[in-house]
């Protein structure tokens, strides 16, 4: 017989033209996957790496273990954050094409991700983020006009106009700098955790990484040294299904999913709906607690869809649906909290309307205070001098005779 | 003033550290229990504990990657590759972040941190024992790259780079390891024992980054070497006759060039060497160092002796080793130019 071979090319379920369709997605049903104790055996939960924690169901109430991990004051503090971080994107994104700036990338539809967790760590844990996580600076308050200076590279900027828009940096609001280069920051939070361990700190680090990413080298380092060390890190995955145009199979290849990469590393590994900030919060906090417990390091797998575009520079209508978002059964993080929200009585629908405003306003205002400090093109922005410091802490002979050649 | 071989030097120089500074950590593969393949780590995890001194998995990227986390914690790494042959898994984790991480956080964040590997050739080690890949490193903007010659040196330059608050590159020659080598490879090895620079004090001492050393005071050429080609280029000198100034660079970047510059001034002359292969090796930077701030004072063309562009060979390692026959004709011609 001629048996020949063939190559296996995966292959989204739906190209343009086609209808959305998230069939193939199992959403189990809200409050159905049991909240283990924390110090669990690992062998024990392998079923959580397959599943999805979920908590808000379809009535917008939370059911189920994982629910009652924050307050209505909370939940509304977040509806609030995530809507800021939105009203941010959308105000950057115009700002992007009226040429203020180069470059922008929004995290619509994953705005709970972010917010929520900031909220299950403390002052002195470490977020490794990517370039998609803005909203752990903005749920900590990080000021909208110093992030809104550094996308613009004015003279405000706190990274002096080296670093494109976005790659933002703050320790002091346990941020770790971005790197344009993907994944290696996920090896670098299993290292700072380390630290803490040898230190005999209390203080844990998160890792980030979206499901393209996860093919990087630096994804299999980091588990590896973070499960033979134990370190207390929480690693972070957010499968948002694509990767610039390139869905989600091509990364994860034949593993069921994300989460059960963890468990070849004898990692905790969970799956949880990235799009419920009550669930994020919960399973975050399950995590940061085992964590915080010298139990050792969890694998989250989020489960949430990137509704925007990859960045100003891409256009997906080349290579998905183009109403495949309004497709997706995990729907818009914001709205279900609201309903969650308005359901419970501790909202209303003219109240968030009227929030919405005032977050909007208060975007803008911040905005127009940035804009007095330049934009990329408007008035003089970070020194020339700049341009030369930092690369050492000092100043060595050669970099300072390259500054006179400049001018400086 | 006690003896010391080069890996016993680095050995003091971690262990001066760990004792002075809880924050100084050191690991790598090996570098744990059994204290090292080169035995550089020999006895830190007992003294020191297996949370100051510990075994990696094998995986450079990680290594690297772990102690930039560690840097940005506060923590000052010292990490080991255990051969430079094998640093490139990791080379995106050192140009892309650890060169760079206090520049793009405009000092948010920085990686005092030390990638300690041992490098060159002469050891029959073939294409993945012998490489010097230290042109690599000298291109990155932000990394520190060192190479001693000799455990006085290697003690000294090791402590002021874990002291030293930038990434730095510590290329160790392995062929140094346990004594001077000159590319004489027909006669007997000598031990550092009998060497002047093989006295190596006690305790804390830097020899500090960025400063060059003349080996052999000369008037006739400049020959800028570092690591084993140090020893080769006095061979050199000796075997012809020639008065060559020979200047031990020690850090390449940032390098001496006050020291680089006086010499060929005075000489009138300048040969490199290096044992990495020569196309866009370091060398061509320090023959265009020469050219820019001497072409005046230059009686002959800059002469360049390196390793042929080729893999490092096994069986040719003689033929391919830059030795100080090669050396000394350089020298030769550098003197009819």
């Amino acid at each position: 017989m001629d048996l020949r071979l063939s190559l296996h090319v995966p292959e989204p379920e739906v190209r343009p033209g086609g209808r959305p369709d998230f069939s193939g997605v199992k959403i189990p049903k809200a409050g159905s996957v049991k909240r283990p104790p924390v110090d669990v055996d690992p062998a024990e939960i392998r079923d959580l790496a397959y599943s999805i924690i979920r908590v808000l169901n379809r009535e917008g109430r939370a059911v189920g273990d994982w629910a009652g991990s924050l307050t209505d004051e909370e939940l509304l503090a977040g509806l609030k954050t995530m809507m800021r971080v939105r009203a941010f994107d959308r105000r950057m994104l115009m700002a992007q094409r009226q040429g203020k700036t180069s470059f922008y990338m929004q995290c619509l539809g994953e705005e709970a991700i972010a917010c929520a967790f900031r909220k299950a760590i403390q002052a002195g844990d470490m977020n490794f983020p990517t370039y998609r996580q803005a909203g752990l600076l903005i749920a900590d308050d990080y000021p909208l006009v110093d992030m809104m200076s550094q996308i613009y590279s004015n003279r405000r900027d706190p990274l002096k106009g080296r670093q494109l828009p976005i790659l933002y940096s703050s320790k002091e609001h346990g941020f770790f700098s971005i790197s344009g280069n993907l994944a290696t920051q996920f090896v670098q939070a299993v290292g700072w955790a380390m630290a803490s361990a040898i230190k005999g700190d209390n203080r844990v680090a998160a890792a980030w990484i979206g499901d393209g990413s996860t093919a990087e080298s630096d994804f299999h380092a980091a588990l590896v040294f973070a499960s033979t060390y134990k370190a207390p890190v929480v690693l972070n995955v957010v499968n948002n299904q694509w990767a610039i145009s390139t869905f989600q199979g091509i990364a994860r290849g034949g593993s069921g999913t994300f989460a059960a990469r963890g468990l070849g590393f004898g990692i905790p590994s969970l799956r949880a709906d990235g799009n419920d900030y009550l669930a994020v919060h919960a399973v975050s906090k399950w995590a940061v607690e085992r964590a915080r417990r010298n139990l050792g390091p969890t694998l989250i797998e989020w489960v949430t869809y990137r509704a925007a575009a990859h960045s100003t520079s891409d256009d997906p209508a080349a290579y998905r649906p183009k109403d495949e978002s309004d497709a997706w059964p995990l729907g818009d993080p914001i709205t279900r909290l609201k309903n969650h929200l308005v359901t419970i009585g501790a909202w209303t629908e003219e109240r968030h309307v009227q929030a919405e405003a005032e977050i909007d306003a208060e975007v803008l205002a911040a905005q127009r205070e940035a804009e007095t400090f330049g934009t990329l093109h408007d008035g003089p922005g970070p020194s020339v001098r700049d341009m030369f410091e930092d690369v050492y802490e000092t100043l060595p002979p050669h970099l300072r005779r390259q500054r006179q050649e400049a001018g400086y | 003033m006690p003896r010391m071989t080069m890996i016993e030097a680095i050995r003091d120089a971690h262990a001066v550290m760990m004792e002075a500074n809880p924050d100084v950590v050191v690991f790598g593969e090996d570098v744990g229990y059994f204290g090292g393949v080169f035995r550089c780590t020999a006895g830190l995890q007992e003294r020191f504990g297996k949370s100051r001194c510990f075994d990696a998995p094998i995986n450079e990227s990680g290594i690297v990657g772990a102690a930039i986390g560690m840097a940005a914690y506060g923590l000052r790494p010292v990490v080991e590759i255990q051969f430079a042959d094998y640093v490139y898994p990791a080379y995106d984790q050192i140009v892309s972040e650890a060169a760079r991480l206090r520049y793009r956080s405009a000092g948010d964040f920085t990686a005092p941190l030390v990638v300690r590997m041992p490098t060159g050739g002469g050891i029959f080690g073939g294409q993945t024992h012998s490489q010097s890949p230290e042109a690599l490193f000298t291109h990155v903007s932000g990394l520190k790259t060192v190479v001693p010659s000799n455990p006085f040196d290697a003690k000294g330059m090791l402590i002021a780079a874990i002291e030293d608050n930038d990434p730095v590159i510590f290329l160790e020659p392995k062929r140094l390891y346990n004594g001077p080598f000159d590319g004489h490879h027909e006669r007997p090895v000598t031990p550092w024992a009998k060497h002047p620079l093989g006295e190596v004090p006690e305790g804390r001492y830097t020899v500090p980054l960025g400063k060059g050393e003349v080996r052999r005071a000369g008037s006739a050429v400049t020959v800028l070497a570092y690591g084993t080609m140090v020893h080769v280029a006095l061979a050199a000198a000796e075997d012809t006759g020639i008065d060559a100034e020979v200047i031990d660079l020690r850090t390449l970047v940032p390098l001496d060039v006050e020291l680089i510059e006086a010499s060929v001034k005075k000489t009138g002359r300048c040969v490199v060497v290096h044992e990495a292969t020569i196309t866009s090796g370091f060398g061509a930077e320090l023959v265009a160092t020469v050219e820019e701030r001497c072409f005046y004072h230059l009686e002959a063309p800059i002469g360049r002796v390196g390793g042929w562009d080729t893999p490092y060979p096994h069986a040719q390692e003689w033929n391919y080793f830059p030795g100080p026959a090669r050396v000394g004709e350089a020298l030769t011609r550098a003197m009819e130019g």
